[in-house]
């Protein structure tokens, strides 16, 4: 099988390419990049006008199989993820049963070689069940092929078992990533903390619930020399608090998901459960920060946190209602809409925050179009609109924070292994 | 002027004109009261339901009332005894009731915007008799009904609002209404429960009782309700009545003809003494009266909205 895409605007931001290129792939990777490739193909894709990039790695997805397949399953999640153009997702551990041991992670791991239309990468949970009790054995996750540990929806409170997790995760070689909120000051909060909590009556989630685990996960990661990755940074504090960090030489990344940088609490004024997260939707100084973070290069990736939720979680009294919304299907939409368009970056570094860094964070050979590479490319009509509608989400889970909303940017292939996984 | 919502969810969402035309039309409606037939015909044919998922007497009473008196059919639904116990959802006893062909639901919720959510998806009319923290309409309507009744306007007055205000819909409600009218609102409460940024509504906060009452016109009192929250601090109930109490000592310093008023039920020797809850300057009682031409207003307006959309 070969496919040929022409004419297309080739973005990658690993070879500093952006430029009007031909990709030839044969079997499943990139045979050949150049100008007006002539070779025959048994697809070819005329991609004139549209964009051309490496397939996008989305860290942070919630496919609540195995134990949650009411919400979502691998089979629909990973259709969702292609719709997306995404091409590599990071499987978060918070299923039941959790990834604390191999052998979930081998239950897992079937599932998604019988069920994944795309690349499913497994994290493994820091604690036992996610309890923050009792350490998971890393290196042995490591072995079994976790590609990272976090306790996902969970910070370990506990100081020490922290410093010890990161300490068991350098001798593992493997990345920890940090859900970082202090539930003894978010407690029962449900929206962000300010004038909008007191008008609508709701508790409120204060900023410093997150960026105060953000320093200190910082700091315990440095004492013990393991790599960090700060999952859904979403205040002003947090930035600051990494971007002092590296500039002092801390080897650390982070995330921000779409909805940070596109939304404020103001969305909450009418009680919508789809716009309810955790962390919440913040101010709008807050907002301007990540935005500003995204510019500078203090955040490292953009990433869904998709999280599925059935409407009997969602279409209920909001303080009832799950946290979380879904995103596989917006991300790259709403980035290119809300970074895109404004020119706060452009396209290598989108597709960096997108592509690039989080193939690098997680250490795998993607995120880029290098020939030889796996081929997992997608193809974008960039100043495309379309309006997100309920009834069109293919997630098996409806609940967007983006529905009813024109955004910019349509996928229209999505290839993933050399074959293609989503065609417009 | 013409009403034209088909709800009432909070005072935050309407202009000044409207709660004017309520505090209006409850004018009209008060003399009804009075009658040796306590009844008009204008809501004759039309069926409101208390749903209540909080208990309330008197406020679920005072609407029972106000909708006899408007000749409407009233069903009351204690969720104690209903399939809600059965696990059915909120939009789903909504639709339910819609389906029963009700006119207008009155809702008590402990949930904030439960009414808001139940408004949304459903046609008929919801008027909300107080969801969780955020509002309750028809006694901030109620009390602004009162003290105008008293004073004879609102713009300029001083009002100071005392107690738990960051636990309150009474609280909110009155802020909202109080200060689009054109009063100069002040909260008065321990710090701890005063809610963040409540400055941005256009209040005055203090935590001195003696200087907030220097210059009020008038003074509402919030129920405390000590055991209610497990995840806030509370004030020390006793050291509460005496920073925040209103008793007669605290009040001989304030205008001879301040108007003190309680949403009620009133917890004697908690928030207030006895001897002012029954004292000179009390409107509690008159409030009770007031609560009905209010809501009997209410339930009118939104009637009527409905039926112009129809």
């Amino acid at each position: 099988m070969s496919i040929l895409i022409k004419g297309g605007r080739l973005i990658d931001p690993a070879n500093k390419i952006d430029a009007v290129l031909d990709i030839l792939i044969d079997d499943n990777k990139i045979s050949k990049i150049a100008k007006d490739i002539k070779t025959q193909a048994d697809t070819i894709i005329e991609a004139v006008g549209k964009i051309v990039g490496p397939g996008i790695i989305d860290m942070h997805v919630h496919l609540r199989q195995p134990g949650r397949e009411d919400k979502e399953t691998i089979v629909t999640a990973t259709a969702a993820a292609a719709k997306g153009g995404v091409t590599t997702v990071l499987a978060m551990p918070n299923t039941s049963p959790a990834m604390d041991c191999a052998e979930n992670i081998a239950l897992l791991k079937e599932m998604i070689s019988r069920d994944a239309k795309i690349n499913v990468l497994v994290c493994g949970s820091i604690t036992k069940g996610r309890l923050g009790k009792e350490l998971s054995q890393a290196a042995m996750l490591k072995k079994n092929g976790a590609y990272a540990l976090s306790d996902d929806g969970c910070s370990v409170d506990d100081d020490e078992l922290m410093f010890e997790a990161f300490k068991k995760a350098k001798q593992a070689g493997i990345l920890t990533i940090c859900h970082c909120e202090d539930k003894k000051i978010s407690g029962k909060g449900v929206i962000n903390l300010g004038y909008n909590s007191t008008r609508l009556g709701l508790r409120g989630i204060s900023n410093e619930s997150e960026y105060k685990r953000v320093a200190r996960d910082i700091e315990l990661a440095e004492k013990a020399g393991a790599a960090v990755h700060i999952a859904h940074v979403s205040c002003r504090q947090s930035v600051e608090i990494i971007a002092k960090a590296k500039k002092k030489g801390i080897k650390l990344t982070c995330e921000t998901a779409p909805h940070y940088f596109s939304l404020t609490e103001d969305a909450l004024l009418g009680y919508d459960a789809n716009m309810k997260m955790n962390p919440p939707l913040r101010s709008f100084e807050d907002l301007t920060a990540i935005k500003q973070g995204l510019k500078d290069g203090t955040i490292d990736a953009i990433a869904s946190d998709h999280a599925p939720h059935t409407e009997n979680e969602k279409d209920i009294e909001f303080e009832r209602a799950e946290f979380g919304v879904v995103g596989l299907e917006t991300e790259l939409a709403v980035s290119i809409t809300e970074l895109i368009d404004t020119k706060l970056l452009d396209w290598s570094k989108l597709f960096e925050k997108l592509a690039f860094n989080p193939a690098r964070i997680l250490g795998v050979d993607k995120g880029s179009l290098s020939q030889g590479m796996v081929a997992d490319i997608v193809v974008i009509s960039g100043e495309k609109d379309w309006v997100v509608r309920k009834n069109e989400l293919i997630s098996k889970s409806k609940n967007s924070a983006f529905i009813g909303c024109s955004l910019r940017g349509v996928v229209d292939y999505t290839i993933c292994n050399g074959k293609i996984v989503y065609k417009k | 002027m013409l009403w034209t919502k088909k709800d009432l969810l909070g005072l935050e969402y309407l202009t000044p004109e409207e709660i004017e035309l309520i505090l209006e039309t409850a004018e009209s409606f008060k003399e009804v009261s009075t009658r040796e037939i306590k009844k008009v015909p204008a809501l004759r044919g039309k069926t409101a339901v208390n749903l209540f998922y909080e208990p309330s007497t008197r406020t679920r009473v005072s609407f029972e009332v106000a909708a006899k008196r408007l000749s409407a059919d009233v069903i009351n639904i204690a969720t104690e005894t209903s399939s809600v116990r059965k696990g059915e959802t909120l939009i789903d006893t909504g639709k339910n009731i819609q389906a029963l062909k009700a006119d207008i639901i009155i809702m008590r919720h402990n949930c904030s915007g439960a009414a808001n959510m139940l408004a949304r998806a459903l046609d008929i009319s919801v008027v909300n008799a107080g969801d969780g923290w955020h509002e309750h309409p028809t006694q901030a309507l109620l009390d602004i009904f009162t003290l105008k009744e008293k004073l004879g306007k609102i713009r300029g007055l001083n009002v100071a609002i005392v107690g738990d205000i960051a636990h309150s819909r009474v609280a909110r409600s009155n802020i909202w209404g109080l200060t689009k009218l054109g009063a100069n609102v002040t909260v008065c409460a321990p710090e701890m429960l005063l809610p963040v940024e409540i400055e941005k509504t256009g209040v005055k906060t203090s935590s001195n009782m003696d200087e907030v009452l220097k210059n009020a016109d008038a003074v509402n009192v919030l129920r405390m309700q000590f055991e209610r929250d497990e995840d806030a601090a509370f004030p020390e109930q006793l050291d509460y009545y005496k920073r925040f109490g209103i008793t007669e000592e605290r009040l001989s310093r304030a205008k001879n003809d301040i108007i003190v008023m309680h949403p009620g039920p009133i917890n004697r020797g908690i928030e207030m003494s006895s001897e002012v809850a029954d004292g000179k300057n009390s409107v509690i009682l008159e409030q009770v009266t007031n609560g009905i031409a209010v809501r009997m207003a209410v339930l009118f307006l939104v009637a009527q909205a409905r039926e112009a959309k129809i």
